[in-house]
C-alpha cells in the first residue's frame, strides 16, 4: 500500500477512536441519563467506523442496526417512560468517584503503556478480515448452528421474562 | 497500517470507562448503560483479533454477544421498570434491601 493510504488508516482510526474515547467520558460526565444514552450512541456508531476500517461490514451493520438502534431506544424509552431526572450525589458516589477515576486513569495508562511497548503485535492492514458476509453466513448455519439455533431460545425467553417483569401485577390492576 | 495494539488500548479504554462508570454512576440505567459500554469493547477486542488473525469466528462470537447483550438489555430494563414501580426510585443507593 502507498503511503498516503497507510497514513489515512492511521487517521481515520484515530479520528473514530478519538470519538470514541470522548462519546465514553461523556457518558461518565452528563448527570442527565438521557445525555449519556445520546453519547452511548455517539460511542457505538464509531466503534461501527473502526469495525468498517478492519473489514467486518457485517459486525458495522449489525452494531448500527441492533446496538445503535434497537438496543438504544429501548434505554431511550425506559428513561422516558420512568421519567428519569438528574442523579443525586450522595455520599458513597463522592467516595466512588474519589478513588474510581484516578484508579481508571492509572489502569488504563498502565494497560496502554504494557500493549503498546511490550505486546509485540504487527500491524493489521485496513480491511484485512477475510471473506464477505456470505462466507460469516454460511459459517454461522453450517459450524456454529447449534449455539444459533440455542440463541434464539434465548431470545424467547427474554421474551417472555421481559413481558411477566414489566407486566403490572395482578393485585395493582384490580385497584384500578 | 494501526498496529493491533492500538485497537487493544481503545478497546481497553472503553472497557475501563465502562467499569469507572458501573462505580461512580448512581442512576440505576445509566450503571446499565456502562455494562453496554463495557461489552462494545470486549467486541473491539474480538474483531481486532480476528483481523490480525484472518479469522472469521471473532465476528461469529462478536454476533453471540450482541445477541446476548439485546437479551439482557430486554430482560435488565424490565427488572428496572419493576423496580421503579415497587420503590419510587432509581438511585441504587436506596435500592439496597431485598424486602420492601
Amino acid at each position: 500500500m502507498p503511503g498516503s493510504q497507510l497514513m489515512l488508516h492511521l487517521l481515520l482510526f484515530s479520528a473514530f477512536g478519538i470519538v470514541c474515547v470522548a462519546g465514553a467520558v461523556n457518558l461518565l460526565v452528563q448527570r442527565h441519563p438521557i445525555n449519556s444514552a445520546l453519547s452511548l450512541v455517539v460511542v457505538m456508531g464509531s466503534l461501527a467506523g473502526e469495525y468498517l476500517l478492519l473489514g467486518a461490514e457485517f459486525v458495522a451493520a449489525v452494531q448500527v442496526i441492533v446496538y445503535a438502534g434497537a438496543v438504544m431506544v429501548l434505554f431511550v424509552f425506559v428513561i422516558m417512560l420512568l421519567n428519569a431526572g438528574e442523579e443525586e450525589q450522595t455520599q458513597g458516589s463522592r467516595v466512588a468517584v474519589l478513588f474510581g477515576v484516578p484508579g481508571m486513569l492509572i489502569g488504563s495508562l498502565l494497560l496502554a503503556w504494557v500493549l503498546v511497548a511490550h505486546s509485540g503485535t504487527q500491524a493489521v492492514e485496513a480491511g484485512a478480515l477475510p471473506g464477505p458476509p456470505k462466507m460469516l453466513g454460511w459459517l454461522l448455519f453450517h459450524d456454529y448452528l447449534l449455539p444459533f439455533e440455542v440463541t434464539s431460545v434465548l431470545v424467547l425467553i427474554a421474551i417472555m421474562g421481559a413481558v411477566v417483569l414489566a407486566a403490572r401485577p395482578e393485585s395493582a390492576k384490580r385497584e384500578h | 497500517m494501526v498496529p493491533l495494539s492500538y485497537y487493544l488500548v481503545l478497546s481497553g479504554v472503553l472497557f475501563a470507562c465502562g467499569v469507572t462508570g458501573f462505580l461512580i454512576k448512581r442512576n440505576i440505567i445509566t450503571v446499565f448503560m456502562s455494562i453496554e459500554l463495557m461489552l462494545n469493547g470486549v467486541n473491539l477486542s474480538f474483531v481486532a483479533f480476528a483481523a490480525q488473525w484472518h479469522a472469521l469466528s471473532g465476528q461469529i462470537f462478536v454476533f453471540f454477544v450482541m445477541v446476548v447483550a439485546a437479551a439482557e438489555a430486554t430482560v435488565g430494563l424490565a427488572i428496572i421498570i419493576a423496580v421503579f414501580r415497587t420503590r419510587e426510585t432509581l438511585n441504587v443507593d436506596q435500592v439496597n434491601l431485598l424486602k420492601l
